[in-house]
């Protein structure tokens, strides 16, 4: 996405162009870094590490009221970070480590026990942070201020892949270290996801400003990852991780339209533009393809990952199935209308008449999406073959913990003595940890 | 074995046709878009013949013919595989669909001769045809499905190809997002369907269901409730009650597309998923009867809303949505092959109309009221035949098409194993309206004095490329239908026993066999069956025949020979009158109850009242009382060393206090 992002900006940013590329680059940078990390405080500080050059790119290069989306942005996704800091201290304390796979390992074999209401409570502090970032309702308000201040390509970087740390962090870390507060949480986290759908989908019909529009489809996109992934079976999460990679796709190229749009008349306002088909029809016809990749329709890349996670979340969840389906219907609701306003009808704004058709570094952007979009839906089991085994191993890591740390959960709360039989160390560890733990 | 080894060579032909035309054809003559647009139907329309041909060589006992391409979706135990099958059914659906395109392709060679965007509109067709086929290819549901919302995609951007039009545009996303809802329940269906069967692909799901008993006609089974879903899809796609509203307004699109995609192929998609399912809705007595009544009621009340439209093509909307509830009825009442007979003689004369009433409107100058014009017999000849011969074949007059399929359905309404007397006579019904606004329609635009002015509009037949497909389907308008022409004297339809196989492959007891078994019945009890003269009379004198001629003789007293009443009519009941006039009033409604309040509370519930004041109120809230606070902590650094000797001593005490209370409570 980068390289895309870096491509949409070479004319639409003037100012300060050194200062923009070393924040993209630096965003890069700590992006990869979230998700190669396998230490916590690693993952933490590349965590941090993406906020602040964001915040620069909302504040600096963007619109009118960038420096309130900026604050809000970073405000709103400190709020959960810092829960994430103390929740990452806590493991430490506990496992004496911040090594993933050994605390993860510690936490299966045994050695290290968690009481259901710690358990539950150090999931809550991850999965706070990840919500804010996925957005899951009702912590999703500051999206469309970023994105509609954000310029292009932080907004197509935000979409694209930043959002996905939060699914990601939810799949990495939520699910494996805490299986049992995830399936006691599941089925509010479901609802609302099921709300994000529909919400999102609602509210983005009535959005009279298309960036702003744009953003609200994202709260429903990422509400049927969140459901697929909490819906804990093998289609769905497959479903819900091939959602993160196609809404990147789909949204990231409809963000990149939009700025397009916005680089030849500076503004969002669905009502400034109409009848666009006919100055720019090759522009409005990938955006045509976008908006229905965007839609799920099949055979393209939105209907796999939507429709894994359906089936995915049916074997489980019936009513979930049937509320998140209706977001197919909702979807084709506020692109297609979206796109009347915008493409088709007669030109009402003098100003439109001349407007320029993509440029040939516009079509390279936008032809390359496209591909991706097709290459995605025709050929997914490319994407989803690789998926299998991490998603079957994480099920069966979850399974495991379960099953070693059933005995655990039914011990009271509060004050118990957790006494691992693991090496000396780990039991100092616990014996500190516990007295964290004591009021 | 060529090409039934690469059926999908029948899919990629009209796919390449449209990405060639689609993409680089803007700057083409027309000569080269039509070569490429045709040719690919074309070539596509004769793969069929040789696939069939080749299918025909198979073993008699082999039931379909199945080839797996690649794996599509692959996702734990969900798995889903291009694959494509042919069987019986497939054949005549491939057969209707390719040369119905390929008829209607030519036409617009001449229809669209002079519209800008003729690349696209080219491009659009074949993509239309390629998803067409798709849709009657697959081997799974999923696959069907792709067809299923591709044909919708097409219709929607033919639908708007005026996109200049308002009134265009707004009909294509009133079809999409219509069709959309009835496939919310199509998709929930699928969910089911994989759950109940764990898989989608055709051959395992029906062999499952072979084994399974018949849901009882009272209780809801898993079986009713997967085909009452995937029948919400069909009601969309259809333009059944209650969700027939977007097919009227579909008629902005250019008339060979509602020729084509709103007449002979896309509509009929339902009926054919109906009859692809049978397995599972024969099984499920509720779902049956509910296909067979949303097909019966939607088949009178929109033959109902057809006899006072003013605007040609609306008229012929209306009439299929009414058609199509025929189609439905047929596979209600358990007479699938009838419901699928009915589909095809449907493609012939309705494809026909359609087309015809293009030429007419070309031969108009682009007008469609039909109150507009009057007397054009002898001016357009060769529309004026082809048109009367499809209106005598919709009509169910004897001897055309329409009166062959019309007569099964019924027949099996009637009298079949599944018989409903009031379902019959809703059906009986509408075959007396259906003749009587189709004849209306005739005296209308054909007859009478003309009711334009001939200095303005110069009325000239279309070219030949237009008319020879005209005649092609009228030809087929009279002989498409003789293939069941046994079937009234009793015998063995030629046409059902062509599609028995398909029908009676998954232990359901077919039409055939129910009517030989019933026929020996009826010979036990009776000691005579009816003589093949007696059926014949008795065909040929049913009521659904007396009511087309009553229907033919009243548009006939109303046009022809008392011009001036119907206007004394519709005063007299005046009510009834403005109420069809107006298509009682849905689109109204559905406004009202739906569409207003979706954006209403869309808008002031859940966006300003919701998003803004509740969730951002509060966390605007919380920044703001931090801001205070931290404006107020701020007053206590003022820089006043007085004051901050006061906190010092104040902060002292209260630390000392502290520990000790703390050591007190440690001790």
């Amino acid at each position: 996405m980068t390289p895309l992002a870096i491509l949409c900006s070479w004319q639409a940013i003037r100012e300060n162009v050194k200062g923009f590329f070393i924040a993209l680059l630096v965003i890069e940078t700590a992006m990869i870094g979230v998700f190669v990390s396998l230490d916590l405080l690693l993952f933490f500080f590349f965590w941090e590490l993406t906020l602040i050059p964001m915040y620069f790119l909302i504040g600096i290069w963007g619109h009118d009221r960038r420096i309130y989306a900026a604050v809000k942005f970073i405000l709103y996704t400190m709020f959960g970070s810092i829960l994430m800091l103390v929740a990452i201290l806590w493991l430490y304390n506990l496992a004496g480590t911040f090594d993933v796979p050994d605390i993860q390992a510690k936490l299966q074999t045994g050695l290290v026990l968690l009481p259901s209401h710690t358990e539950l409570l150090l999931f809550g502090a991850f999965f706070l942070a990840f919500a804010i970032k996925v957005p899951l309702f009702p912590l999703h308000t500051w999206l469309p201020d970023a994105h509609t201040e954000a310029p292009t390509a932080g907004s197509v970087i935000l979409a694209g892949v930043m959002l996905k740390l939060g699914t990601y962090g939810m799949l990495r870390f939520c699910l494996p270290l805490f299986p049992d507060a995830a399936h006691r949480m599941a089925p509010y986290i479901g609802v609302l996801a099921i709300i994000g759908i529909v919400y999102g989908a609602m509210v983005a019909t009535v959005q009279t400003d298309l960036k702003r529009l744009v953003a609200y489809t994202s709260v429903s996109h990422l509400g049927f990852v969140v459901l697929g992934i909490f819906a804990f079976s093998t289609i769905s999460i497959q479903g819900a991780i091939f959602q993160m990679l196609s809404h990147g796709v789909s949204t990231g190229a409809l963000f990149l339209g939009v700025g397009m749009l916005y680089d030849r008349r500076h503004t969002f306002e669905i009502k400034e533009f109409g009848g666009l088909v006919n100055p720019m029809p090759v522009l409005m016809s990938f955006f045509l393809f976008i908006a229905l990749s965007s839609l799920a329709l099949p055979p393209l890349n939105g209907f796999i990952g939507e429709f894994l996670i359906l089936i995915g979340t049916f074997q489980g969840h019936h009513a979930w199935a049937a509320w998140a389906a209706s977001g197919a219907v909702l979807s084709a609701i506020y692109l297609l209308w979206a796109y009347q306003r915008v493409g088709f009808g007669e030109v009402t704004v003098e100003k439109n008449r001349t407007l320029p058709d993509a440029s040939g570094r516009e079509r390279l952007i936008l032809a390359t999406m496209a591909v991706a979009i097709i290459f995605m839906g025709v050929a997914s089991p490319i994407f989803t073959r690789r998926m299998e085994v991490s998603t079957n191993n994480l099920l069966h890591q979850m399974e495991r913990v379960q099953n070693v740390s059933r005995p655990a959960t039914p011990e009271p709360a509060g004050k118990q003595s957790v006494i691992s039989p693991g090496p000396r160390k780990n039991a100092s560890v616990t014996k500190i940890s516990l007295r964290h733990v004591q009021p | 074995m060529p090409i039934l080894d690469h059926l999908w060579i029948i899919l990629a032909l009209p796919l390449a046709g449209a990405a060639i035309n689609g993409l680089l054809g803007k700057n083409w003559p027309k000569v080269a878009i039509n070569s490429v647009g045709i040719g690919s139907v074309s070539l596509s329309f004769l793969s069929v013949l040789e696939a069939i041909r080749e299918f025909s060589l198979l073993p008699a006992d082999q039931l379909a013919f199945f080839k797996n391409y690649f794996n599509w979706i692959v996702a734990g135990s969900f798995k889903v595989d291009f694959a494509l099958q042919m069987d019986h059914l497939t054949i005549v659906m491939l057969l209707v669909v390719t040369f119905v395109s390929l008829l209607v392709h030519i036409y617009s060679t001449g229809y669209m001769a002079h519209e800008e965007g003729y690349y696209r509109f080219f491009a659009y067709m074949n993509l239309f045809v390629f998803f067409m086929l798709t849709l009657v290819l697959a081997a799974n549901i999923v696959l069907m499905f792709v067809g299923w919302e591709g044909v919708g995609l097409c219709s929607y951007l033919l639908i708007g190809f005026w996109f200049l039009k308002q009134s265009a545009i707004n009909a294509g996303k009133k079809a999409f997002i219509t069709t959309r809802i009835g496939d919310f329940g199509f998709t929930i269906g699928i969910l089911l369907l994989f759950w109940t069967f764990s898989s989608v692909d055709f051959g395992t799901i029906f062999a499952k269901a072979a084994n399974m008993p018949s849901e009882s006609a009272t209780q809801a089974g898993v079986l009713t409730w997967i085909c009452l879903l995937l029948f919400a899809g069909a009601i969309g796609k259809s333009a059944q009650l209650p969700l027939y509203v977007w097919l009227p307004d579909a008629m902005e699109g250019p008339t060979p597309v509602s020729a084509l995609i709103h007449a002979a192929t896309m509509v009929t998609a339902g009926v054919y998923m109906v009859a692809r399912m049978h397995p599972l809705f024969s099984r499920a007595p509720i779902a049956m009867f509910v296909v067979a009544l949303v097909g019966a009621v939607t088949a009178f009340y929109a033959a109902t809303i057809a006899l006072v439209q003013t605007d040609i093509k609306k008229v012929l909307a209306y009439s299929t949505v009414s058609q199509l509830g025929y189609m439905f009825l047929g596979c209600g009442v358990g007479a699938y092959a009838a419901g699928i007979f009915h589909l095809m003689t449907h493609a012939f004369f309705k494809g026909l109309l359609f087309l015809a009433a293009g030429s007419v409107i070309h031969a108009m100058g682009g007008e469609q009221d039909m109150r507009l014009m009057g007397g054009l017999r002898k001016q357009i000849p060769a529309t004026y035949w082809t048109m009367f011969i499809a209106t005598l074949a919709i009509a169910g007059i004897p001897g055309f098409a329409g009166f062959f399929s019309k007569d099964e359905i019924l027949d099996a309404a009637g009298s079949g194993p599944h018989a409903n007397i009031t379902l019959w006579l809703l059906g009986l019904a509408a075959a007396g309206l259906t003749s009587f606004y189709m004849f209306r329609l005739i005296f209308l635009t054909f007859f009478g004095k003309p009711r334009f002015d001939e200095h303005e509009v110069h009325v000239h037949e279309s070219p030949r490329n237009m008319t020879v497909p005209l005649m092609i389907l009228a030809f087929l308008s009279i002989v498409g239908g003789w293939f069941a022409a046994p079937h009234l004297l009793g015998k063995t339809d030629y046409f059902e026993a062509f599609l028995h196989p398909v029908f009676s492959a998954y232990g359901v007891q077919s039409g055939i066999e129910q009517g030989a078994s019933l026929a020996g019945a009826a010979g036990e009890a009776g000691g005579i069956s009816p003589s093949p003269a007696m059926e014949l009379l008795h065909a040929l004198t049913g009521p659904p025949v007396i009511l087309a001629i009553v229907g033919l003789l009243i548009a006939w007293w109303f046009y022809i020979r008392r011009p001036e009443a119907p206007k004394k009519l519709a005063e007299r009941v005046h009510g009834l009158y403005t109420l069809l006039l107006n298509k009682y009033y849905v689109d109204e409604i559905y406004a009202i109850l739906f569409v207003r309040p979706f954006l209403w509370i869309s808008t002031n519930v859940l966006w300003h009242v919701v998003d803004e004041r509740v969730i951002d109120g509060t966390v605007n809230g919380v920044a703001e009382v931090a801001r205070d606070a931290g404006g107020q902590a701020r007053e206590l650094q003022s820089g006043n060393a007085r004051s901050y000797a006061t906190w010092v001593v104040i902060g002292a005490l209260g630390f000392t206090v502290l520990m000790l209370g703390f050591w007190g409570m440690v001790r």
